[in-house]
């Protein structure tokens, strides 16, 4: 059991490329750790270097009350999952689940006890005799994580285990990770570019972009509060509406509104809207010409465009062309194409930020 | 594209017959030659049917010699020949796992040009760097001995080559899987890597015996005792002779054994090929 604490941690390549630029933060004991961010943008890296697999150019890596920068990944007490299995393919799932207990000089009644163990826990008992070859995707990726259950270790790490899964394997076995990790409560990180685990899975999450940290916090706050803009679109599917406040309408709409004078930016969500002809007092009506619709059975995506819009919120991952609304409604009934309407969203679901996105308005 | 067209398939098996025939002829030509007695080879009129010396021939060429005294009987050639392309096998696969496991896990200075150095040497087979090679075996004292007829054969890249492209084909979180599982540098290459290596292994095990048995100008420069001749040089010997007929029914029986053991390798290896082609899944 054990605290996971980065300070101000930072990666150089010998090219000069900066991939990690200084991250400060603290896994709780027994927390479920979220790393989550578009490609490229550090989050497996930073893994890594928790594991010991890259080297760390500046800050620290404290794991348990022990400074591991220098120490081999071997040592650092740590187990991680590997989004391709990395099983050992000439070993039976037996072994490859006692190698590392084996490698550490443990007694073979005692690494019989542990990896029976895992195998019960994880459904495997059938399968210890068979070759990583033989088992389906599910199955190797348990192995996966029986591996690195039977180490007993202070902190799981587990590098998108599920992204070689089909949809529906996928969220049994989110699931199941989660339940394992309360049972066991074991500190863990896990890396994902999916906003769905990282919102389902996690205590602790931390968006990163360009190799920094966004906004770290509890899913649930990150979501009704995102810190920048960024975080805004990445985090929720579909993505937040942003909208460029330089339009008068939408001013004059928030006229008296204090936080004006900084925002730049406003964002609503797409279920923050409702399609009605009342004026909402302190809120946002927008006018929306239907352009698309998507009916999902217990909701309705529609896809309006604003009328009279001024353009050009710089783009960011996840956002939409600039102009286009999406408004969620609840059950199939939904506007026809080409209809008119009228998006109204309540004041305290307005998101502000500055011009430049970078910060929260309030 | 699966057709059944009968004309087609009649075409293609009388092609694929020619050619078997066509290969295959000289060799049957050889068993029947080494079944006769000299006189019937040497007539010019040689028959098409196994003749009745059969047993003659072999137990003289195995045992006894030609019929003068300056050859080595085939048994003492055979030997040499096996310790020879065993040895060049064996040791060309432990240097080039070696080196290849060097040149792909560990980064020290100067890898990329130990690397190039290594494959460079593929330009230099025995016969361009014949002079000096000789020179040095002749200064190690190593001229009739297994060393010296193995050694200088063993150092060539083809081996590192391949490992290296297998190597680059393993997946690096298998390395990294080992180092979290505490294994060190050598039991990743112990419990790790060589498993998965054996059909590599075996392919190059096939090539390298093959290519060590059919070795003919190097076992000629540095031998000069019957005792230590091979089996392909020894065969040529056997057709120059001074004063009399060669015999050419001993010529074809040392030639039948002599492809024996490689077709016994061959035969034997396939298996463990196709074993590791059907199990391997990448």
């Amino acid at each position: 059991m054990a605290n996971v604490t980065l300070r101000n941690v930072r990666k150089t390549y010998a090219g000069g490329f900066e991939a990690i630029k200084g991250i400060d933060f603290d896994v709780g004991d027994g927390q479920f750790c979220v790393l989550v961010g578009p490609s490229g943008c550090g989050k497996s890296t930073l893994l890594r270097m928790v594991a010991g697999l890259e080297t760390i150019t500046g800050g620290e890596i404290d794991i348990g009350g022990r400074v591991v920068n220098q120490v081999e990944p071997a040592d650092r007490d740590i187990a991680m999952v590997f989004q391709n299995y990395a099983l050992y393919p000439h070993m039976t799932v037996y072994n490859n689940m006692a190698y590392g207990l084996r490698n550490r000089g443990m007694a073979e009644p005692e690494i019989k006890t542990r990896v029976e163990e895992a195998a019960r826990i994880l459904e495997l008992g059938a399968m210890l005799d068979r070759k990583p070859r033989q088992l389906s995707g599910g199955q190797r990726q348990r192995v996966a994580m029986g591996r690195a259950i039977v180490r007993q270790p202070k902190v799981f790490l587990f590098d998108e285990p599920l992204s070689n899964l089909d949809a529906k394997l996928r969220i049994a076995m989110r699931v199941e990770i989660r339940k394992l990790q309360r049972r066991l409560s074991t500190t863990s990180i896990y890396v994902t570019h999916d906003q769905l685990e990282a919102m389902t899975l996690a205590d602790i999450l931390v968006v990163m972009n360009g190799g920094q940290v966004e906004q770290i916090g509890n899913p649930l706050d990150i979501y009704q509060k995102p810190a920048t803009t960024f975080v805004a679109s990445f985090i929720g599917a579909p993505p937040m509406n942003l909208m460029p406040l330089r339009s008068d309408e939408l001013k004059s709409q928030l006229n008296g509104d204090s936080r004006l004078n900084e925002a730049g930016i406003l964002g609503i969500r797409p279920e923050d809207f409702v399609i009605t002809s009342e004026t909402a007092s302190g809120g946002v009506a927008l006018g929306l010409t239907v352009e698309a619709i998507e009916k999902v059975g217990a909701e309705t995506f529609v896809y309006g465009t604003r009328q009279k819009e001024e353009q050009g919120v710089a783009a960011t991952p996840g956002e939409l062309p600039p102009g286009e609304i999406i408004v969620r409604i609840p059950g199939a009934v939904g506007p026809a194409i080409g209809e008119r309407i009228r998006a109204v969203a309540a004041g305290d679901k307005l998101h502000l930020f500055t011009a430049d996105g970078r910060k929260r308005v309030g | 594209m699966v057709e059944h067209r009968p004309l087609s398939d009649f075409i293609a098996y009388a092609i694929l017959t020619l050619g078997i025939f066509v290969v295959a002829f000289p060799v049957y030509l050889a068993l029947i030659a080494s079944t006769h007695d000299a006189a019937t080879v040497v007539g010019g009129n040689m028959p098409l049917t196994p003749g009745s010396h059969a047993l003659e021939n072999y137990y003289r060429a195995v045992v006894v010699g030609g019929a003068r005294a300056i050859r080595e009987p085939v048994g003492q050639m055979l030997m040499n020949s096996f310790i020879s392309a065993i040895g060049i096998a064996i040791g060309k696969i432990f240097i080039s796992i070696l080196s290849a496991y060097a040149v792909v896990y560990f980064r020290f200075p100067f890898r990329k040009t130990a690397f190039w150095i290594i494959f460079v040497t593929l330009m230099l087979p025995v016969e361009v760097r014949i002079y000096p090679t000789y020179k040095v075996i002749a200064d190690l004292h190593m001229l009739d001995t297994y060393a010296g007829l193995i050694m200088p054969l063993i150092a060539s890249a083809t081996g590192t080559l391949l490992f290296r492209q297998f190597f680059m084909t393993i997946p690096e979180e298998l390395l990294e899987a080992s180092r979290i599982d505490g294994a060190g540098p050598f039991r990743f290459f112990w419990d790790t890597l060589l498993p998965l290596s054996v059909t590599t292994i075996a392919a190059l095990f096939v090539i390298q015996f093959i290519y060590g048995w059919n070795q003919y100008l190097w076992p000629l420069l540095i031998t000069t005792q019957d005792s230590m001749q091979t089996i392909v040089t020894g065969i040529k010997k056997m057709l120059y002779t001074t004063d009399e007929l060669a015999e050419w029914q001993l010529a074809m029986a040392t030639a039948i054994l002599a492809m024996l053991p490689p077709v016994a390798v061959v035969v034997f290896m396939q298996r463990l090929f196709v074993r590791g082609l059907v199990e391997t899944e990448k």
